[in-house]
């Protein structure tokens, strides 16, 4: 295996694991089921009493939305947390391959996130009536990953402006509540006034959701190509200016001296 | 002990206000769940539930506030250092415990505040209420039951090292099952018993009540009665970890 390739796969799963130095294990996954899966209910029986949309509608736009627990707070963590514990010079310090390091962190929220998709669609199946199309499941669990991909690159931009904010835990919480409004989680993007529909329209998630939707009621991946190529455009303008910004505020941390200092 | 209470609970209550984290939970929170209901409502089949909504976002608010503060009260003492002091204080633990827990839910009026403005202004939410004087009594009345319910919260809380992931936890959980935006009889019927016991189902019933018109005094009653109870339980809780905390000499190991 070559250098940078261990980089990205060791110090990855190295980096996942740091997270266990807060929090346990066990209340790790209770965390991240348990909270998705009240989001979906709360959101499932908020639209049944709203009226207006059917359950499909609010369960696929939230099981989706869940990853973003893993994507934005587990990558914000991922890369913000080496400043906060003390550990970013020693690792900066090191002639490691910073493409590697810094896509390495991402990959574990990736799998991470598909799981608490997944486990949200599995709920809503055993609660909620969730049936779906088995013949679809290929083409949701298509666009359900390229959604999950993207909402972790969101997250490394704000891991990364975590090089240099103060408070980026503050910034990683309201981007994930705004998420709920912005993205057609809970109301479709196009009942939104045209400012909002179109921040919507420029971040992460919402082409995926609208896209899970209609492969839930039957379109074919084929059908719903423009969504998720405009999904993992996003996705890719995102984690391009995460890595940027990655390298500015490492650089700018060196000519300052500032790299831990806040 | 009057004074002790109220100068602890303008302390915490200016402390909570300095922190981002409160304002995130207490003001921004409510007003992007308010503003999602709102959307819902308008879209859906109920355009007039605009003023139900508000309520609702902000006593979600007022919960998300205690829950966060008070179950981490004695820890955030623990990571301050303070807690030492605070036990070894002339005064009961309890009494300097309690402004603190109440405080959490104080700042959650903020919540109230910033739903209805944010509703008003943007939504054109109508503000009259059936019962206003009532409606001033039912949210103090709320918001002290909260606080109460938050010692419980904090002398539980305190045993589990998990704790502040705990509370992740049961934020959505309460929101559901206490009614504040979705109402109880669309949920399984095992649901309701759970919620007679929670402060906030009777908080939210008598201030939407004095809102919206319907009875107020058996809300604003229940919340004294459970308010009365958790205080009760709260003693117990606190006596039990201050007692553990001394013979075990754990008192501020985290």
């Amino acid at each position: 295996m070559s250098p940078a390739l261990r980089v990205f796969f060791v110090g990855g799963r190295i980096s996942y694991r740091a997270l266990f130095n807060w929090i346990s294990p066990g209340m790790y996954v209770a965390t991240m089921l348990g909270s998705p899966l009240f989001q979906i209910l709360f959101f499932t029986y908020l639209g049944r009493y709203a009226g207006g949309q059917s359950d499909d509608f609010f369960i696929v736009g939230n099981a989706v939305q869940v990853s973003a627990m893993a994507g934005i707070y587990g990558m914000v963590m991922g890369i913000a947390n080496e400043r906060q514990f003390g550990t970013l010079s020693p690792l900066l310090a090191t002639p490691a391959n910073r493409l590697a390091i810094f896509a390495g962190r991402g990959l574990p929220f990736i799998v991470n996130g598909l799981a608490v998709s997944t486990f949200g669609f599995l709920s809503a199946w055993a609660l909620l009536d969730f049936s779906p199309d088995p013949s679809v499941l290929p083409a949701l669990a298509v666009v359900v990953t390229i959604t999950v991909v993207s909402c972790t690159a969101l997250g490394a931009l704000i891991g990364s402006i975590g090089l240099r904010a103060r408070d980026v835990f503050f910034a990683a919480n309201l981007v994930y509540f705004l998420m709920l409004l912005f993205c057609g989680v809970n109301v479709d993007v196009s009942d939104l006034p045209g400012w909002m529909e179109a921040v919507g329209r420029a971040i992460p998630l919402t082409h995926g959701i609208v896209a899970a939707r209609r492969i839930v009621d039957g379109e074919t991946l084929g059908e719903v190509g423009g969504l998720v190529a405009t999904e993992a455009a996003i996705g890719a303008v995102y984690a391009v200016g995460a890595y940027a910004l990655f390298r500015l505020f490492e650089a700018e941390g060196r000519r300052r001296a500032s790299l831990e200092t806040y | 002990m009057a004074r002790l209470l109220a100068i602890g609970w303008l302390f915490h209550l200016k402390n909570l206000t300095n922190s981002l984290f409160f304002v995130l939970i207490s003001v921004l929170q409510p007003i992007i769940f308010a503003t999602i209901a709102f959307f819902m409502f308008r879209s859906g089949d109920r355009p007039g539930g605009l003023l139900y909504a508000a309520l609702g976002a902000g006593l979600m608010g007022i919960w998300s506030s205690t829950l966060f503060g008070s179950g981490g009260a004695i820890q955030w003492q623990r990571w301050q250092g303070t807690l030492e002091v605070i036990v070894a204080a002339p005064a009961r633990f309890l009494w300097v415990m309690l402004p603190l827990t109440v405080s959490t839910a104080s700042i959650g009026l903020y919540s109230i505040v910033a739903t209805l403005f944010w509703g008003r202004v943007f939504f054109g939410v109508p503000l009259r209420f059936e019962h206003p004087w009532l409606f001033a009594l039912a949210l103090p009345a709320t918001v002290l039951s909260l606080g109460l319910l938050g010692l419980v919260l904090a002398s539980t809380f305190v045993l589990y090292r998990q704790a502040n992931a705990f509370s992740n936890l049961l934020e959505y959980p309460i929101w559901l099952v206490t009614g504040l935006l979705v109402p109880l009889s669309l949920l399984p019927g095992w649901v309701e018993p759970l919620s007679w016991v929670l402060a906030p189902t009777w908080g939210m019933e008598a201030v939407r009540n004095a809102a919206l018109g319907g009875e107020v005094w058996p809300g604003i009653g229940m919340c004294v009665l459970l308010g009365g109870i958790y205080l009760a339980l709260g003693s117990l809780l606190m006596q039990n970890f201050e007692r553990l905390a001394r013979q075990r000499a754990t008192l501020s190991l985290t």
